[in-house]
Parts: structure tokens; C-alpha cells; sequence
């Protein structure tokens, strides 16, 4: 296949201009990994939107997916396109960022400033590439309890997150349940489903097919395997759709010509749009962040992580929920927010759970879903009640 | 007696009296949240609740109700023992499709348990059904029979014979007229079974 010629930014050179606020955890501050690694130093990448009060008690912990960053509610400082949910977080939107104090990091592996594979290593002074020691769901959100410490807040408000987002959300329920008050994972799993890591091998495979991946090692040799990160976005991005939704956008119209060219150009709009999706994507991510986050969530297990029955992880939680499933996902279909839900009803938790109809697929989480929007909304201000009762009374601290 | 003040239904108003303040309720088939909202308003309760469709579910979670989208007939069986001070069943019993298995779940999940429905051993049910030898359309059973979601009628004794199978108790009852005014009847007798238009019983298990 044919993808455009190169990109005029490079992966490396986007890290250094990220703008936004960073913290750097020294000696003092290890982080134990899952794989048995001790990691330090490193650094979380995060942004913050609204004030935090002086009573500490309105801050939200926004989790990016899979591609996502910590630009959720402003301009994208590499792509210049809108933050990823620029219609949920704001002021004056669902997530006001007039009352609350969001915050949202770079997950721990990512490119975007915090910590992974494009990080210098200290014993070598080069780029880890595959020496980064393979991190978890748990370690993305170990991390973020020591941002969250660092910002000197003993409790959240409210974990939200979609995809990815919502594993890292239940992992702070079940991890952390006495420093979280409402909990809201959308379109998410309690562990990563056969189907979905066979297309993260997929992906992952696409990378390292492509000879300017070098095992890896391609930081500063100036080759970057861009045409097989790009391959790997093109058959994820299919996965974030629906029949339906393509359909809808693409038809079988052709791209700019007439008729077909019996050979193997990008004839159908489809076609073009998947390749123009895989140009942008490698603009904006590092290939060997894709491998680490990818094993991230396929190596998230609610039950085998915590070594019990969903409904014993959640056992007797004081943690409020709103499980949230879009009727189109095929990657995170229902049944598996229904699998939560069930758990959460026989650990006796407070638990809402709708699966909003909608023929948008996975991505629908992102999109504005009017339906989506007005329960979480009503979730919140619910959530917010039964916060502000609980008020003075509220008891800090208590790290699982 | 009645409040009809906040355009609650009055049945719903009556089933509300029987209600503890402060209680951990699960309203089964709670649909828009009509009674779970006045009950956390009005009662202060720890209101939860299960509707089978998704616009009622998604009508609660925007009020700020802890509401899942369940079916009483399968998804009872995830919640531990003795949850719930108070399970409500209001309205619901006739759609479920093993109401015996549904009542059982109740008593197994709630301290106690309030079971309102339609009295198909109505009068007016029973004529409608002699006399023109169709199934009976009456202000409580409004439905055709081909289009109701009621599977399982049954009349106030029919009721009483399965709490009595089950090995249940009734500790409160209230017989309502079709405009949901309570009437001055004995639960048992055969003028409840004749003149009442819907039932509330609130069970409790034997011993």
C-alpha cells in the first residue's frame, strides 16, 4: 500500500514541546511495577483545568484512552485539532471546569510527556525502547495516585474514563475505594476480552513488521516505523467503528475519480479515510508506546490483579458508580458493562448502569451523544449531593 | 389521608406510608423513578432500583438515581442476602414470567417486601369477562390482551395463596378502589377479592 510521504514532526521532537504542567518523581518516590521492576525517576505530564477549593473535595480524574493525552479540554498542542472531549470538560459543560478542578495525565508509557518507552533511560543516557520495563493498568494508576498525593488531594470527586479510561477507573475503585467517591467506567471491561487482544496482536505485529522498527532501537537512527504504526491504527480505527457508521459516512462512494482504477489506489472513500487516519496517527504517537499500552489493557484482569471474584473486589465499596455501554460497540460491547454491574449488585454497591442506544461503536463515548451527556450529568449532580451531605464527615486516606 | 400533593399516584402515595424513612430500598421495575425519587425526597431512603427499559432507566440516572437496567426475572439473583431493608414491587408482579421465583427473591434479598398489582378477581373483570366473554379491559387492566406486557395476572386470594406456599407473611395490607383510594376491607375476605381494583401487601418471612 501507498501512505503519504513522511511527516514533518517527528514523534521525538513533539515530546520536548509539550506544553503543560509535568512532575517528576525522584528517589524518594519509587514506583513498583507489576513485572517487578522498581521504576525511577519519572515523570507524570498532566494538565489541570478549574480551581481546586480550599476544602480539596472538587477535584475529577479524567482517564485518557488507548491514543488519548492529557489534552482533553483544549487545542491539541501537536495535531492543533480540539481536546478529546472538548464537549464533556469545560465550563459550563457536563464536567464543569467552572466548579470542578479536572485533571487529566499522560498515562505511564505514553508519549505525550510522561514516562515510557521514548524516555531516556538513566543507565544508558539513551531512549529505553523495548528496555522499558512492560507496565500495567495497576501501574498507570499507582502513578496517578502519587500525581494526585502531589497535588495534595486526599479524595476525588469522581474517576471518569472510556475504553482504557474506564479500566483505569475501576482500577482506582477497587484499588483506592477510599479515595474515590463516584466512579464512572464507559464503555469499558473488567478485563480485556480474547477478541480485542487478537487485534492488539495484530497491531503490535504491524509495528514490528516494519523494518524501521528495529527491534525497537529506532530513536536515533532517524527512521521511524511509521508505515507499520500506521497500518496498526488503521485496523484499530475500523475496530472503534460500526457497520452502520461506516456505512453511513462512506458508502462504496469513490474517492476523486469516476470510476475504478483496477489497481490497488485508494478508490473508495473508506479507503482514504483509513489512510489518512494512519498518517495523522503517527504525526502525534510513538510506535513503541502503541506495544506498551496495547499489553497494558490486554493484560488487564480485574479478578486475577486483585486475585478474587469481581464481586469480592468490590465488597462493600463506598464507591458510587455509573457503568455507561453504547448499544453499537462490538469492542466493549454491553454484556461486558453488564458483567460489572452484576458484580457491583452482589458486592451491594451503589451502582447505575445504562447502555445508551447508539450505532456509533466504541468511539461513541467521544462523540456528542445527547442521551450519554444527560445521564451522566444526572449521575454527577446525584454524586454531588451525596458528597456535599457527606461533607465534614468525610474520613481521608486509607490506600489499599 | 390520601397526598396526592406532589402528583404522585396515589397508590404509589399509600405503598410510600408503608415505608420506614431512612430505609435501604431497591424499587424493582422502578420505571421513570417516580416513587424512588418522591421516597428519597420525601422518606429519605437509600433509594436504588431496577427497570427493565432503558428509557426508564436512563429517566432515573438523570435524576440522580442509582437505577440498573435489569429484569426481575434473572438479574435478582446477583444481590446478596438480606441487602435491602425493603424491596418494592410495585405494579410489576404481573409481567414478571415466574412471579413465584420473583416473590422468593424478594423475601431472600429484602428484610421485608411490598407487592402491589392489578386484582384481576375484580368485579369489574369478572363481568367483562362473563358477559362479553372477552378478556377484561378495565381502568387498572387498561391493556388489550395481545398487547399487555401483564403475563400473569392473579387475584388477591390467588396472591394470598402463593405468599401463604412461599412460607411468607402478610404484615400490612391495603385494598384500593380503581382511583387508588383506599378501601376499609379485611385483605382476606371475599368483598377485597370482589370490590378492590389493586392491592399493596407488605410480606415478611415466617418466623
Amino acid at each position: 500500500m501507498s501512505l503519504e510521504p513522511a511527516l514533518s514532526t517527528s514523534p521525538a521532537s513533539a515530546t520536548r514541546a509539550v506544553p503543560g504542567q509535568w512532575v517528576e518523581f525522584g528517589s524518594d518516590k519509587l514506583l513498583r511495577l507489576d513485572c517487578g521492576a522498581v521504576l525511577t525517576p519519572f515523570t507524570i505530564a498532566y494538565r489541570t483545568y478549574g480551581t481546586l477549593a480550599p476544602d480539596r473535595r472538587n477535584a475529577i480524574l479524567v482517564c485518557h484512552a488507548l491514543t488519548g493525552d492529557q489534552f482533553v479540554a483544549e487545542t491539541h498542542p501537536v495535531t492543533g485539532k480540539p481536546g478529546w472531549w472538548e464537549d464533556m470538560v469545560g465550563p459550563g459543560r457536563i464536567i464543569d471546569t467552572d466548579r470542578f478542578f479536572v485533571i487529566c495525565c499522560n498515562v505511564l508509557g505514553g508519549c505525550m510527556g510522561s514516562t515510557g518507552p521514548r524516555a531516556t533511560n538513566p543507565a544508558t543516557g539513551k531512549p529505553w525502547g523495548l528496555d522499558f520495563p512492560v507496565t500495567t493498568i495497576p501501574d498507570m494508576v499507582r502513578a496517578q495516585a502519587m500525581l494526585i498525593d502531589h497535588l495534595g488531594i486526599e479524595r476525588l470527586f469522581a474517576v471518569i474514563g472510556g475504553s482504557m479510561g474506564a479500566m483505569q477507573v475501576l482500577e482506582w475503585a477497587a484499588r483506592y475505594p477510599n479515595r474515590v467517591f463516584a466512579a464512572c467506567p464507559i464503555a469499558g471491561a473488567s478485563r480485556h476480552t480474547a477478541q480485542n487482544i487478537a487485534f492488539h496482536e495484530v497491531g503490535r505485529q504491524a509495528v514490528m513488521a516494519d523494518p524501521d522498527w528495529q527491534g525497537g532501537h529506532y530513536y536515533a537512527t532517524g527512521a521511524v516505523p511509521e508505515r507499520g504504526l500506521a497500518v496498526a491504527r488503521m485496523a484499530a480505527h475500523v475496530t472503534y467503528l460500526s457497520e452502520a457508521a461506516l456505512h453511513r459516512k462512506f458508502g462504496r462512494e469513490l474517492q476523486d475519480r469516476q470510476g475504478l482504477s483496477f489497481g490497488f489506489e485508494a478508490d473508495f472513500q473508506v479507503e482514504s479515510y483509513l489512510r489518512h487516519q494512519g498518517r495523522a496517527f503517527v504525526q502525534r504517537f510513538d510506535a513503541n508506546s502503541y506495544l506498551y499500552l496495547t499489553r497494558a489493557m490486554d493484560y488487564f484482569d480485574l479478578e486475577r490483579d486483585h486475585g478474587k471474584p469481581l464481586a469480592e473486589v468490590f465488597r462493600d465499596t463506598p464507591v458510587r458508580f455509573c457503568v455507561v455501554s453504547f448499544s453499537g460497540d462490538w469492542l466493549f460491547p454491553t454484556t461486558e458493562s453488564r458483567r460489572i454491574t452484576h458484580a457491583l449488585n452482589a458486592a451491594g454497591a451503589n451502582v447505575s448502569f445504562v447502555e445508551i442506544q447508539s450505532d456509533k461503536g466504541h468511539d461513541a463515548f467521544l462523540l456528542d451523544e445527547p442521551e450519554f451527556f444527560r445521564v451522566l450529568q444526572g449521575f454527577l449532580a446525584g454524586a454531588e449531593i451525596a458528597w456535599a451531605a457527606e461533607g465534614a464527615t468525610a474520613t481521608a486516606g486509607g490506600d489499599a | 389521608m390520601i397526598q396526592t400533593l406532589d402528583g404522585i399516584r396515589r397508590d404509589l402515595s399509600l405503598l410510600a406510608d408503608m415505608v420506614e424513612p431512612g430505609a435501604r430500598v431497591l424499587d424493582i421495575g422502578c420505571g421513570d423513578g417516580t416513587l424512588l425519587a418522591y421516597l428519597r425526597d420525601r422518606k429519605g431512603v437509600d433509594a436504588r432500583g431496577m427497570e427493565l427499559s432503558m428509557d426508564g432507566v436512563r429517566d432515573c440516572v438523570a435524576q440522580g438515581l442509582s437505577v440498573v437496567q435489569g429484569d426481575a426475572d434473572s438479574d435478582l439473583k446477583d444481590y446478596p442476602d438480606q441487602a435491602f431493608d425493603l424491596v418494592i414491587l410495585s405494579q410489576t408482579l404481573q409481567a414478571t414470567r415466574a412471579p413465584d421465583k420473583v416473590l422468593g427473591q424478594l423475601a431472600r434479598i429484602g428484610q421485608s417486601a411490598i407487592v402491589s398489582f392489578p386484582n384481576f378477581g375484580h368485579w369489574r373483570a369478572i363481568l367483562h369477562l362473563a358477559l362479553r366473554g372477552r378478556m377484561p379491559v378495565t381502568p387498572t387492566i387498561p391493556l388489550e390482551w395481545y398487547e399487555t406486557p401483564n403475563i400473569h395476572f392473579c387475584t388477591i386470594r390467588d396472591f394470598l395463596a402463593l405468599v401463604d406456599r412461599l412460607g411468607l407473611s402478610i404484615v400490612d395490607a391495603a385494598i384500593l378502589d380503581a382511583q387508588g383510594q383506599r378501601l376499609k376491607l379485611d385483605a382476606h375476605g371475599c368483598l377485597a377479592n370482589l370490590i378492590g381494583a389493586q392491592a399493596i401487601f407488605r410480606l415478611a418471612r415466617n418466623g
